[in-house]
């Protein structure tokens, strides 16, 4: 009977190894598959194009993913990515004009660099401000800030293309391309991405502040009747969302050598789906930043692996959209499964302390 | 009819009984709500349920209103066996019932929450809301509460909102059974007069009552017959013109069950106080108070025992002293400094920790593992610069562990692998790990089995020789006479009495556990 259910057991583990390593195997697949479909997909260059455009959503995934273990959602992100970019393609194009003393600044690159990431925070500060002082739902707030975001990034050029963003060598503020360019042959975005999907991990897994995530995406009221500053730590998880926004409008805009205020725009919902194809919970409380980066490739493989394959971008979409759905439903049986499992242990432990009816 | 005799007090009448449940048990995971209790409603008369918290009360209504399904017993209407599914099954045969909670939306109109689910309509298809509103108007005045049918609900007061789940239930054609758990905890004593008329007039047509409060006095005043429950068990059952208060005291509280008891030898004048609270008061939503200038000292290494009805305040103490109401009034002295009370995350450090009434809502975070439950509210001890050190924290845990002896395969097992008792010693261990002067708990023993609980006195005994100091609320008598060097009760808010270990009896905490709503009646 014993032997039976060790049996049982050992299935029930090989199942679930199989479940969690799912979006690893999905990759591997779709690997296998488009190097058999398209003979140019396994090459080098391929590959490092595919990184290219895996660092954009990428970078967004990360901060989204911190943002759903919370158990909220961040809409505003692909907004962010254009205005970010539009301020940084704006400050190297025209400078920053101020009308009272009639001067026109021009900052050099890093300098551009910092202002547009303290643009990104500043509107996760209000995202999370708004999500934890006036207790609207996180959806709403940051739906709210999407529009205001893209509208400021229309507003900053009247709609317009920033195309002189390379700077000027008069001016000091030359180099931008730096974030498009290759170090080594690998795409600086990608390296980008590496660094911060390693320190997000890192604080997301080491630290208490990354603990204090999951137990408020776990269960909010416990978290703070443990001590955790549950307002702080919301707030400082939208900061972080974006922060990696305005990042990706810099990449996105020296990529491009051109500022567009429409750039970014849907990149939220890749970002969300990067972060579920990862395994992360919407329920909050589930997810790891590993996850993440193998879903955001999932999906940066479809998309190029497909382009090369000669399908149209509409059948992308459905497929995209497919294979979503597919791993969310896969994902809830992986729960299902981990809770019965867990009440099995639950009922076993019982049965060995007879006192314990 | 009620003919069963082996039970030694038992309700003897000719009155027909409209609804018979026959040994109706109620399983729960974990814990058996009910246990073979059998129960009558006599036709047109006040059937009364009395019992202490948890006595299984509101699980018997709930099964006789279609709300929960038994897990065993049969339940018969005129001879015939009944099932109900669902609430609409039960409203079929005439079973309406008033939650103890109310079930109303707020964000509708009286009549629109009177006729909800059961409109009136035009050929089946369009609202009659003419009909709607000249009927609720015509059962509001027979409530004595002419409120205009438009008004949103949300914006009466609660007592109105009582009156409106009356009113829902009225409007039913062929109600036989009105199920009323405690309709009057939230009404002033001229609605309950009210109340009490409008009973008088139900029970005249021949509607039955069944009649669940926790007021003694009201039970007396309008109950026929009254059926004592007490940890799901039946104990017994009279008419009310044959017994006293006294009865049903004496039988609420039962015989004794044993649980590790604290000494009694100790001299409490030499203690040092740790902890005073002055006046503390928090005002009710809506008027009133839901603590009422409640004092009281606590002194070092004593386990002080909060006894209270549900909804006496005892709960909103706690918050209080924990910081989750920065509005309540009142002082605080804490090693003899009255302190600011701001938020949780300050209490904690100041060296206070609570353990919360709802394992599951408030005390667990199902998603994460067993060890990170229990460090979870001291991570910032084991934090090196940023990272946290994982081997102090594993210490800390693992030692946590084996203190208050978590039976655990693997601390990296969810949490939900525990048993119900394990995962309430978990959660008081990430209390305990804080290394709190302070520790509150909300019912530790709330739905863990009685090996389980008196494991948890233990480790509450254990602390409190080594000088931490504890407070724990708890409902069930046995236990907080067993566990607590001194006992307060809260009443309506009201803190009605305090017993040292030597002088304390069931029967005068029972007694003090009532007082609160007297007093209120007479001011």
């Amino acid at each position: 009977m014993s032997l039976e259910l060790n049996k049982k057991q050992k299935n029930h583990s090989l199942a679930m190894a199989l479940l969690k390593g799912r979006t690893l195997i999905v990759l591997a697949l779709l690997v296998v598959f488009f190097s058999f479909a398209s003979p140019n997909f396994l090459t080098a260059n391929t590959m490092l194009l595919l990184a290219k455009h895996v660092a954009l959503y990428g970078i967004l995934a990360i901060g989204m993913t911190y943002v759903i273990i919370t158990g909220g959602i961040d809409l505003s992100v692909g907004a962010v990515v254009g205005l970010g970019g539009m301020i940084a393609g704006g400050l190297i194009q025209n400078g920053l004009t101020l009308q009272f003393a009639g001067v026109t600044l021009y900052f050099s690159v890093p300098l551009v660099v910092l202002i547009t990431i303290l643009v990104g925070a500043a509107i996760g500060l209000l995202n999370g401000t708004i999500i934890t002082k006036f207790g609207v739902a996180p959806f709403i707030a940051t739906l709210g800030t999407m529009y205001i975001a893209r509208g400021f990034a229309m507003l900053h050029s009247n709609g317009a293309t920033y195309s002189n963003i390379l700077g000027n060598a008069a001016l000091g503020n030359t180099g931008f391309d730096f974030f498009g360019s290759r170090i080594f042959g690998i795409p600086v975005g990608a390296i980008i991405l590496a660094v911060i999907a390693v320190l997000s991990s890192l604080l997301l897994m080491k630290t208490t502040f990354g603990w204090h995530i999951f137990a408020i995406g776990g269960n909010g009221k416990a978290a703070k009747l443990s001590g955790v500053k549950v307002d702080k730590v919301t707030i400082l998880v939208y900061i972080f969302s974006g922060v990696c926004a305005a990042i990706v409008g810099i990449i996105t805009a020296s990529q491009l050598e051109a500022s567009h205020p429409a750039s970014g725009e849907t990149w939220e919902m890749n970002a969300i789906a990067a972060a579920v194809l990862g395994g992360t919970s919407m329920m909050g409380g589930i997810g790891t930043i590993g996850g993440t980066i193998v879903g955001a490739f999932v999906i940066g493989v479809i998309s190029d692996g497909m382009v090369m394959c000669g399908v149209s971008e509409f059948w992308q979409m459905i497929i995209k959209g497919l294979v979503i759905i597919l791993a969310v439903i896969i994902d809830q049986f992986q729960r299902n499964m981990e809770a019965k499992m867990a009440l099995q242990a639950r009922n076993e432990s019982k049965d060995e302390t007879p006192e314990g009816n | 009819m009620a003919t069963e005799t082996q039970a030694v007090e038992r309700i003897h009448t000719d009155i027909p009984s409209v609804l018979h449940c026959e040994k109706m048990d109620k399983i729960y995971p974990g814990t058996k709500a009910l246990d073979q209790v059998s129960f009558d409603v006599y036709k047109g008369k006040v059937n009364v349920l009395i019992g202490e918290n948890g006595a299984g009360k509101s699980t018997l209504m709930k099964i006789i209103a279609g709300i929960e399904q038994p897990s065993g017993g049969t339940m018969t209407m005129g001879g015939e066996e009944v099932h109900f599914p669902d609430v609409s099954a039960a409203r079929a045969h005439g079973i309406g019932i008033i939650h103890q909670e109310l079930s109303l939306f707020p964000n509708l109109n009286v009549y629109q929450n009177i006729f909800m689910a059961r409109e009136i309509t035009r050929h089946k298809v369009g609202l009659d809301n003419a009909a709607h509103i000249r009927r609720t108007k015509a059962i509001m005045e027979k409530l004595e509460h002419p409120i205009d049918p438009l008004t949103i609900v949300g914006d009466l007061r609660v007592g109105q909102q009582q009156m409106i789940e009356i009113a829902r239930n009225l409007i039913q054609d062929d109600l036989k059974i009105l199920i009323m758990d405690e309709p009057t905890s939230s009404l002033s004593e001229q609605e309950v007069q009210v109340l009490f008329k409008i009973m008088r007039e139900l029970t005249a047509e021949g509607i039955s009552i069944v009649y669940i409060s926790h007021r003694l006095e009201e039970i007396m005043q309008i109950g026929d017959f009254v059926t004592i429950l007490r940890d799901g068990k039946f104990v017994a059952s009279a008419a009310v013109e044959d017994i006293e208060l006294s009865w049903i005291v004496r039988k609420m509280v039962g015989t004794k069950k044993s649980y590790p008891q604290r000494k009694e030898a100790v001299d409490w004048t030499t203690r040092k106080v740790v902890m005073r609270a002055e006046d503390i008061c928090l005002p009710k939503k809506g008027g009133g108070w839901l603590l009422n200038h409640v004092s009281f000292e606590l002194k070092q290494g004593e386990i002080l025992g909060i006894y209270g009805l549900m909804g006496a305040g005892r709960t909103e103490l706690f918050e209080c002293i924990m910081g989750l109401h920065p509005e309540h009034t009142g002082r605080i002295i804490l090693d003899g400094k009255p302190i600011e009370i701001h938020n949780v995350t300050e209490q904690i450090e100041r060296g206070f920790a609570m353990v919360p009434e709802d394992r599951q809502r408030e005390g667990l975070v199902q998603t994460m593992d067993i060890g990170k439950n229990i460090s979870l509210s001291s991570l910032k001890r084991y934090a090196k610069g940023i990272f946290l050190n994982k081997r102090a924290e594993d210490a800390a845990v693992d030692g946590e562990i084996k203190d208050i002896h978590i039976k655990v395969a693997d601390k990296r097992l969810p949490i939900l692998s525990l048993s119900g008792g394990n995962q309430q010693k978990v959660v008081i261990g990430k209390g305990i790990l804080t290394q709190p002067k302070i520790l509150l708990l909300d019912e530790p023993s709330r739905g863990i089995d009685i090996g389980a609980k008196t494991e948890v006195f233990e480790i509450m005994n254990h602390y409190a020789d080594a000088g931490l100091s504890l407070i724990v609320i708890s409902s069930e008598l046995e236990e907080i006479e067993a566990i607590a060097d001194r006992i307060i009760v809260l009443s309506n808010g009201i803190k009605t009495a305090e017993f040292t270990k030597a002088d304390v009896t069931q029967d005068k905490l029972v007694l003090a556990s009532y007082k609160g709503h007297t007093t209120q009646k007479a001011s």
